[in-house]
């Protein structure tokens, strides 16, 4: 499947993927992040749960400290 | 458009600002020296010394609390715009009361948790109302890794998005004032455009 990830294509082997194992496969190392796909906010509770599809609009970012 | 007109469409807007730390204090004042109607500011914080190197703060005001303290900067700033200001410690039972009513929210913190939970509420229990978020300021230098990105309608991230504050990378007052002027001017950007 390919998805858009941050506005870039992206290509996977497989037909879906949920959020925690594109983390994996991705290798984006652990840091606090925010995570919308198709413009709806994925609650980091449901990163498992959650499964990402062909043609999804997959946007993530990463939160650091400091203010 | 003439400064009087923008000033005039500003003044019709509330602008909610969590957090007036390094972020807060120094978007504050940008917000209001551009003419914004109304600001809501929380913070539960009080202002120390080590704050000054950041903070729009005056050393006469250690250990005031820092929305008092703002609250007063500002009005000798811009006597048009109003200052609400809230001492509380934001939580997801008390963010969508106070920033009712708010046509955009800044997320100022400087804990990622922090930040975490200010996106994930507002995002979910205020749908349609644009966030200002900031990530990654830490340090010095390095102009050219700041940045603005726009998530979708309703999400804006300002700042570097890698560089954590650590004791050897401290927020210093370019950086962070960058930051906090950039998600200003996005606010600035997104009012301009909108009807009222």
């Amino acid at each position: 499947m390919k998805i858009l990830l941050n506005n870039r294509e992206e290509e996977f082997p497989q037909e879906t993927i949920s959020v925690s194992e594109m983390i994996r496969v991705k290798k984006f190392s652990f840091r606090m992040r925010i995570i919308k796909i198709n413009n709806v906010l994925i609650s980091k509770e449901k990163y498992d749960s959650t499964i990402i599809h062909n043609g999804d609009n997959v946007q993530m970012l990463y939160l650091m400290s400091g203010g | 458009m003439r400064f009087s007109e923008i000033k005039n469409h500003l003044g019709r807007f509330r602008v909610g600002i969590a957090g007036a730390g390094g972020l807060g204090s120094n978007c504050a004042v940008a917000l209001a020296r551009s003419g914004i109607g109304t600001l809501v500011i929380a913070d539960h914080d009080i202002i120390e010394e080590r704050n000054l190197n950041r903070q729009y703060f005056f050393s006469d005001q250690v250990g005031m609390m820092k929305t008092t303290a703002l609250k007063e900067n500002l009005n000798r700033i811009n006597t048009d715009t109003s200052v609400l200001i809230h001492q509380k410690k934001l939580d997801k039972s008390n963010i969508t009361e106070i920033f009712s009513g708010c046509d955009i929210i800044v997320e100022a913190f400087d804990s990622a948790e922090m930040k975490e939970m200010l996106i994930e509420t507002v995002q979910t229990r205020m749908p349609g109302i644009p966030l200002v978020v900031a990530s990654g300021l830490a340090g010095w230098g390095k102009n050219d890794t700041i940045r603005c990105r726009k998530i979708d309608d309703t999400l804006y991230i300002c700042g570097d998005e890698s560089s954590d504050v650590t004791d050897d990378l401290p927020p210093m007052a370019p950086r962070v004032g960058i930051v906090a002027n950039m998600q200003a001017n996005v606010v600035v950007e997104i009012l301009m455009e909108k009807k009222k």
